[in-house]
C-alpha cells in the first residue's frame, strides 16, 4: 500500500520535476549562447552605448537605459491609478458593480500585447505627436521635452506600458486589501476617521503587500516586447527626454535577432536577454516575497 | 453647515479612486472601438480562405496564418498539458513539502520571465541546432509559456474539491493514485479545462516568443519542420509595413484575435464561475 503511494509520488513529481527542470534550463542556455559575448566585453557591454554591429562593436547601455526608463515611466502612471482602482472596487463601488468593473479590468490584460501594439502606432502615435506638436517652445527648452515632434518615442511607449501594467498592478493591490482584517477599518471608523482616513490605515496596513503589487507591475513592463517594440521609435540613445525615440532591451532582440548572422552579434543579444531574465528573477521574486509576507500575517486569512 | 477640511478631503479621495476607474477604462474602450471599426471593414470571406496576396495587388488574406496559429496552439497544448496538469496534480497532493514549494517557485518564475526571453531560449535548443526556423521551435516556446499557467490553475482547483470526497475514497480503501485519478480530478476537471482554454487564449495572442521561432510564412504551410505563419507575427509585419491595404489586413488580423481572446475570457469565466459553485465555496 505504502509503495503503491510512493510510485504515484515519484511518478507524479517526475512532471513536476520537468518543470523545474525547464526553468534551470532557460538560464543555463542563454548563459551559455552568450558566453562569446560575455568573455569578449565582460562589463564594458553595459557601459558603453556604440551599437554598431558591422563593425563588431556592442555596447548595451541605451538598452537597459530605454528599458528602466519606460518601466519607470509606466510605473509613475500606472501606480496611482491601479491603487485607486483597487480601492475604489474593493472598498467604494456598490457590490452590483463589483464584478463587472474586475472583469473590464481583466479585458485589458486580456488584450494581446500586439493589438495595444497596432493601436498604439495608428491611434497613440498620432495623438502624442500632436500633444507635441502643441507644447510651447519655452517647455521644449526643457531636457525632457526636447526634440523634434515624431510622436514615437518614450512617451509613447510609456503610455502604452502603463495600460497594460495597469491590470496586473490593482488586480494584485485589490487581492491585498481584502486581506486587511475589517477590524482594522472599524477601529479607525470608531475612533471618527473619516472614509479616506480609514482606508489610509488599511493601506498603511497592507504596505508591504501593495508594494509587492507594484514591483509586480514593474516587472512586466521591463519585459514586455511588441507593443513598445511599436512606438518606441528603435534609436539606440541615452535620453532624458520623453519626445526622443529609443530603444529597449526587449525591442533590440524583437528586431534584430533574425538579422544576427555572426556569432558574435546574436551573442550580444542573447546576453541582452539574459540580463532581462536575471532582472525580471529578481524583480519577479522580491514581488513574491513581499505578497507571501504579507499574507502569511494575515490572521483572517488562515481562517478563510 | 460648513463641511470641514477632513471631509472634504475625504471626498475628494472618492472622486479620485472613482476617477481612475474612467481612466483605465477609456484605453479599453478606445481599442475596442478602432480594432471593431477598422478591423470590421476588412473582414470578408476572403479573409478566412485566402493566403496572402504579392505586395501591390489587393485582397488575400490569413488563411495561412489562422492555420498556423491554430496548429502552434495545438502543438504547445501537446507540450504543456502533461506537465501542466500532472505538476499541477503534485503541488496540490503534496503541497506542504519542500519539493512542492521549489517546483510552485519555480512556476511563477517561469510566468514571470518575459516572453520574448523563451523566444531566445527556444531558438537556442531548436532552430540553431537544425540550422532553420520551424513550427516545432515556435510551439515549444509557446508550450513553455503554457506550463506554469497550467499547473496553478490545476493546483488552484484541486484545492477547492471538498475534503469530503477525498476522504470518502480513501475511506473505501482507494490509493492515492486512485482517488486523485478516478474522484478528484474528474471532480475539478471543467476548471482545469477552463485553466488550459486561458492559457491557450493568453499564448494564441503571442508574437515576441514567434519572431524567430516559427517565424512565418508567405505560403500555406503545416509542416511541422518548416517556418510556419502565425496571425500575430503577421499583424506585426502588416502593421510595419508602408502598404494601406497591409494595414488593413493588420486590423482585421487584431479583430480576429481580440475576438478569440474574448470567447476564451467569457467561457473560463463561465466555468469557474461552475466549479466554484459545487466546490460550495
Amino acid at each position: 500500500m505504502r509503495s503503491r503511494d510512493l510510485g504515484f509520488r515519484l511518478s507524479v513529481g517526475a512532471f513536476a520535476a520537468a518543470l523545474l527542470l525547464v526553468v534551470a534550463a532557460i538560464g543555463f542556455e542563454l548563459a551559455r549562447q552568450s558566453w562569446p559575448s560575455l568573455q569578449r566585453f565582460g562589463f564594458d557591454f553595459w557601459r558603453t552605448s556604440t551599437w554598431d554591429p558591422v563593425a563588431g562593436e556592442f555596447g548595451a547601455l541605451p538598452f537597459i537605459w530605454g528599458t528602466l526608463y519606460s518601466s519607470i515611466l509606466a510605473l509613475l502612471i500606472a501606480t496611482p491609478i491601479s491603487l485607486g482602482i483597487a480601492v475604489f472596487v474593493s472598498e467604494l463601488c456598490p457590490p452590483m458593480l463589483r464584478s463587472p468593473l474586475i472583469f473590464l479590468t481583466e479585458l485589458l490584460a486580456a488584450i494581446p500585447s500586439i493589438v495595444y501594439g497596432l493601436w498604439g502606432i495608428f491611434v497613440l502615435v498620432p495623438f502624442v505627436r500632436m500633444l507635441e506638436t502643441w507644447t510651447p517652445e519655452s517647455v521644449r527648452a526643457i531636457s525632457l521635452f526636447s526634440g523634434p515632434p515624431l510622436g514615437v518615442g518614450m512617451l509613447a511607449a510609456g503610455l502604452v506600458l502603463a495600460v497594460m501594467v495597469v491590470p496586473f498592478t490593482s488586480a494584485v493591490a485589490r487581492e491585498v486589501l481584502k486581506t486587511v482584517p475589517v477590524t482594522q477599518r472599524e477601529a479607525a471608523y470608531a475612533l471618527g476617521a473619516t472614509r479616506f482616513e480609514a482606508i489610509r490605515a488599511a493601506m498603511f496596513f497592507a504596505r508591504t503587500g501593495i508594494v509587492g503589487a507594484i514591483m509586480l507591475g514593474f516587472g512586466r513592463a521591463l519585459g514586455e516586447t511588441m507593443a513598445v517594440t511599436m512606438v518606441i521609435g528603435n534609436n539606440p540613445q541615452v535620453s532624458l527626454s520623453l519626445f526622443a525615440p529609443q530603444y529597449t532591451m526587449s525591442a533590440v532582440i524583437a528586431n534584430e535577432f533574425t538579422e544576427a548572422t555572426d556569432e558574435l552579434y546574436l551573442s550580444a543579444l542573447v546576453e541582452i536577454g539574459l540580463v532581462l531574465f536575471i532582472i525580471t528573477l529578481l524583480v519577479n521574486g522580491l514581488s513574491r516575497a513581499l505578497i507571501w509576507s504579507m499574507a502569511r500575517r494575515m490572521p483572517s486569512k488562515a481562517a478563510a | 453647515m460648513t463641511a470641514s477640511p477632513r471631509k472634504i478631503l475625504s471626498s475628494l479621495f472618492v472622486a479620485a479612486c472613482a476617477l481612475s476607474v474612467a481612466l483605465a477604462l477609456v484605453p479599453l474602450v478606445l481599442i475596442m472601438f478602432f480594432v471593431i471599426s477598422q478591423g470590421i471593414q476588412s473582414l470578408n470571406l476572403d479573409f478566412f480562405i485566402h493566403d496572402p496576396r504579392p505586395v501591390g495587388e489587393v485582397g488575400g488574406g490569413m488563411r495561412n496564418a489562422i492555420v498556423g496559429t491554430l496548429m502552434l496552439t495545438g502543438l504547445a497544448a501537446a507540450i504543456a498539458v502533461p506537465i501542466g496538469v500532472v505538476s499541477g496534480i503534485y503541488l496540490s497532493e503534496y503541497r506542504g513539502t519542500r519539493f512542492a514549494s521549489t517546483v510552485r517557485f519555480a512556476a511563477d518564475t517561469l510566468n514571470g520571465v518575459p516572453s520574448i526571453v523563451i523566444g531566445v531560449f527556444a531558438y537556442g535548443v531548436a532552430v540553431l541546432p537544425f540550422r532553420h526556423f520551424s513550427m516545432l521551435a515556435g510551439g515549444l516556446a509557446l508550450g513553455i509559456m503554457m506550463i506554469p499557467i497550467i499547473a496553478r490553475t490545476t493546483e488552484e482547483l484541486l484545492l477547492l474539491v471538498p475534503h469530503a470526497l477525498r476522504e470518502g475514497a480513501l475511506a473505501l480503501g482507494a490509493t492515492r493514485a486512485k482517488a486523485v485519478i478516478t474522484v478528484l480530478v474528474p471532480a475539478a476537471l471543467p476548471g482545469i479545462i477552463t485553466g488550459v482554454v486561458l492559457a491557450l487564449a493568453r499564448v494564441a495572442g503571442e508574437t515576441a516568443p514567434l519572431l524567430f521561432t516559427s517565424f512565418g510564412n508567405p505560403f500555406f504551410s503545416t509542416s511541422l519542420t518548416q517556418p510556419v505563419s502565425s496571425i500575430t507575427v503577421q499583424v506585426f509585419n502588416y502593421a510595419i509595413s508602408p502598404y494601406e491595404d497591409w494595414h488593413r489586413q493588420a486590423w482585421a488580423g487584431a479583430l480576429v484575435l481580440v475576438t478569440i481572446v474574448l470567447i476564451c475570457s467569457v467561457l473560463a469565466r463561465l466555468a469557474t464561475a461552475r466549479v466554484a459553485r459545487i466546490g460550495g465555496q
